[in-house]
């Protein structure tokens, strides 16, 4: 077999929530540079997985593995944050009270400590990239809003920006165009397209006609009741019996 | 392509105004007020009661960074502001000599237990160096510690604000001991001299206002430019969805333990300049109501302001010591409806009103426009860029 570098490799994945099996025995790998869309129902377990691989939660049992060597799920939110774990959540999590432009210094990469934030500057380079980011995001002439008044779709494209800023390895972006309309959706997917080459993306979507667009050629999860249904390019899997079943909820014929 | 945004000009003149205000304020309480003094406009007891005044202003300062900019609701920095006082206490106290009841060169109430030589940890606080630096070191440890096993546990919101009180309320407790031999119940009073000076002297409380009026002003500046740093984006990102912060890299705890310990220093050096003005220093200080009129102070004034903090304490305290002596039954009563009103008719405080009434001039064109002048373009014009 190719053996390329394993990003993220999750193995024997279990996790319950007062009984509830949100995870079950997920295996889960990604190469470097993918773009992966991972659908799935809902309650499939998508969001439960990104709580999982970006510290929000601890599973029962299993491993998830960071290029090979790190053990996630003995991290923090924060220390996986520091290894180039990025997160956009489903519903847009965005500082209200802060302007656009001071998001995007929050996220911008750099030192995380308390001593830097204190005496450390805002460089001539990070502003003219927080600029860059503005005019990717389309929120330049929107930067000294306060971002609770942006519109819905202005702000997921923030928090994308946030995870642009961040220049993360890995972007996991949760459901990136709920709430937007049709125009806004097909932007967002050019812009994860854009970035596909630099960065390892995650994206976990329901809009089919998005993930057709952004998937086009590229491998698709098909995540069920807490583990992976199936995998391959989205139209093979969009035909495969089994995620018809679950998407359209086909019963068996009983024989 | 040019900076997008030339700043609007309104904002420049509310920032110009800010900053003469700020200086107008600090001359006036640093220098002014000190002058009248010695010209007799204002007799002794009403710069005195300026300078405790002030010193509660700083407790208030502290209130308000933890409160009003991170969120996190003390309720127990009277402690530190009592433990500075205490430590300033334990100088005054062995700066008495031999003059005390009893003619020993020890405290009075230690003769009274007692004691017939002065405690091993007594002893280094006969010298003012020594002193100094317990009044930030010993508050600075506790709220560390206290911090560091609190923030680690993730406790937040109401929890924290509990365990704070339960603190305070511990330490008071212990306080009011005897065997701790820190003057039990009665604590520490009848001090004579600080720095060689007498303190009944008018020039020496004097003196004591003006360290207090620098120190507020001190205290107000470096908060201000804190908050103005990106750690103040950060503090403010903590106070507004603290999960989020994790997911941006920062660990929220650190942060917290920082505000949290500087908090501490602050108040204790508020509570260290109150003693000597005051000349009194007891448990009561630390008991849990102390720490909830702070609160009060700060969001009467503006919480989340810096200044709104310190013109509650003075207003406030005014007002208690008017109602306190013409109607004592009632102040409980006052101070637990004025924090009502507050809370229904003034949220941003006494700072606020201001922008009240400006908002409600303004209200008429526009609905819930935001803050910034901005907001007066459309929000659509983007998507019919696209």
């Amino acid at each position: 077999m190719s053996r390329k570098p394993m990003l993220l490799a999750a193995e024997g994945v279990n996790k319950s929530f007062a009984g509830f099996k949100a995870i079950n025995d997920l295996n889960f790998y990604l190469e470097e540079g993918e773009l992966r869309t991972v659908i799935g129902p809902n309650g499939a377990g998508k969001t439960s997985f990104l709580d999982l691989i970006t510290g929000r939660t601890k599973p029962d049992t299993g491993s998830i593995k960071w290029e090979e060597e790190t053990e996630l799920t003995h991290l923090s939110e924060y220390e996986i944050f520091r290894l180039g774990i990025g997160r956009k959540f489903q519903t847009p999590t965005v500082y209200t009270d802060h302007t656009v432009f001071e998001n995007l210094v929050l996220s911008l990469e750099g030192s995380r400590g308390v001593f830097a934030s204190i005496f450390g500057k805002l460089r001539r380079l990070e502003r003219e990239r927080i600029f860059d980011i503005l005019k990717t995001i389309n929120l330049t002439a929107k930067a000294e809003w306060k971002a609770g008044a942006l519109a819905h779709g202005q702000k997921q494209w923030l928090e994308i920006g946030m995870l642009l800023a961040q220049n993360a390895k890995l972007l996991l972006v949760d459901e990136p165009a709920a709430g937007m309309t049709d125009e806004e959706t097909h932007r967002t997917g050019e812009l994860l397209l854009s970035l596909a080459g630099e960065h390892t993306i995650v994206v976990i979507e329901h809009d089919m006609v998005f993930v057709r667009q952004i998937a086009a050629g590229r491998k698709v999860t098909v995540l069920h009741q807490g583990s992976v249904l199936c995998e391959g390019p989205v139209d093979e899997v969009q035909n495969d019996e089994r995620v018809i079943e679950v998407y359209l909820g086909r019963k068996h014929r009983h024989d | 392509m040019m900076t997008p945004f030339p700043p609007p000009t309104p904002k420049e003149i509310l920032a110009r105004l800010e900053i003469f205000l700020i200086c107008a304020g600090s001359l006036l309480l640093v220098v002014f007020l000190p002058l009248l003094n010695i010209s007799g406009t204002i007799d002794n007891y009403t710069l005195n009661l300026w300078g405790k005044y002030l010193c509660y202003g700083i407790l208030a300062i502290s209130v308000d960074l933890l409160w009003g900019y991170t969120g996190l609701l003390s309720l127990g920095q009277a402690l530190f502001f009592s433990l500075g006082g205490y430590m300033m206490g334990m100088y005054l106290m062995r700066m008495i000599g031999s003059l005390g009841q009893y003619k020993k060169p020890m405290p009075d109430f230690l003769v009274f237990l007692g004691w017939t030589e002065l405690p091993t940890f007594w002893k280094p606080f006969d010298s003012f160096l020594f002193a100094a630096i317990m009044i930030v070191l010993l508050p600075s440890i506790i709220a560390l510690v206290f911090g560091y096993l609190a923030f680690r546990s993730r406790i937040k919101g109401v929890y924290f604000s509990i365990l704070t009180q339960a603190l305070t309320y511990a330490a008071a407790l212990m306080f009011f001991r005897n065997d701790m031999l820190m003057g039990g119940n009665n604590g520490f009073t009848d001090f004579k001299f600080i720095l060689g000076q007498n303190l009944r002297e008018p020039a020496t409380q004097r003196g004591l206002y003006i360290a207090t009026a620098v120190l507020t002003v001190g205290a107000f500046l470096i908060c201000r430019w804190l908050t103005k740093t990106k750690f103040g984006l950060v503090q403010r990102a903590i106070r507004d969805s603290e999960t989020r912060v994790l997911f941006s890299g920062y660990a929220a705890a650190n942060y917290k333990l920082f505000v949290f310990v500087l908090c501490a220093v602050l108040a204790a050096l508020g509570g260290a300049l109150y003693v000597p003005q005051v000349g009194i220093i007891n448990p009561s200080e630390m008991w849990p109501d102390k720490s909830l009129e702070a609160v009060v102070w700060c969001a009467v004034g503006g919480r989340g302001t810096l200044v709104g903090p310190i013109i509650g304490a003075v207003s406030v305290n005014a007002l208690k010591s008017w109602a306190t002596t013409e109607y004592p039954d009632l102040w409980l009563i006052l101070l637990g409806g004025l924090f009502i009103l507050v809370v229904l008719f003034l949220p941003k405080g006494i700072v606020g009103i201001p922008g009240m009434i400006a908002g409600a001039f303004k209200r008429a064109p526009k609905e819930e426009a935001p803050a910034e002048p901005a907001a007066a373009e459309p929000i659509v014009k983007t998507e019919a860029e696209a």
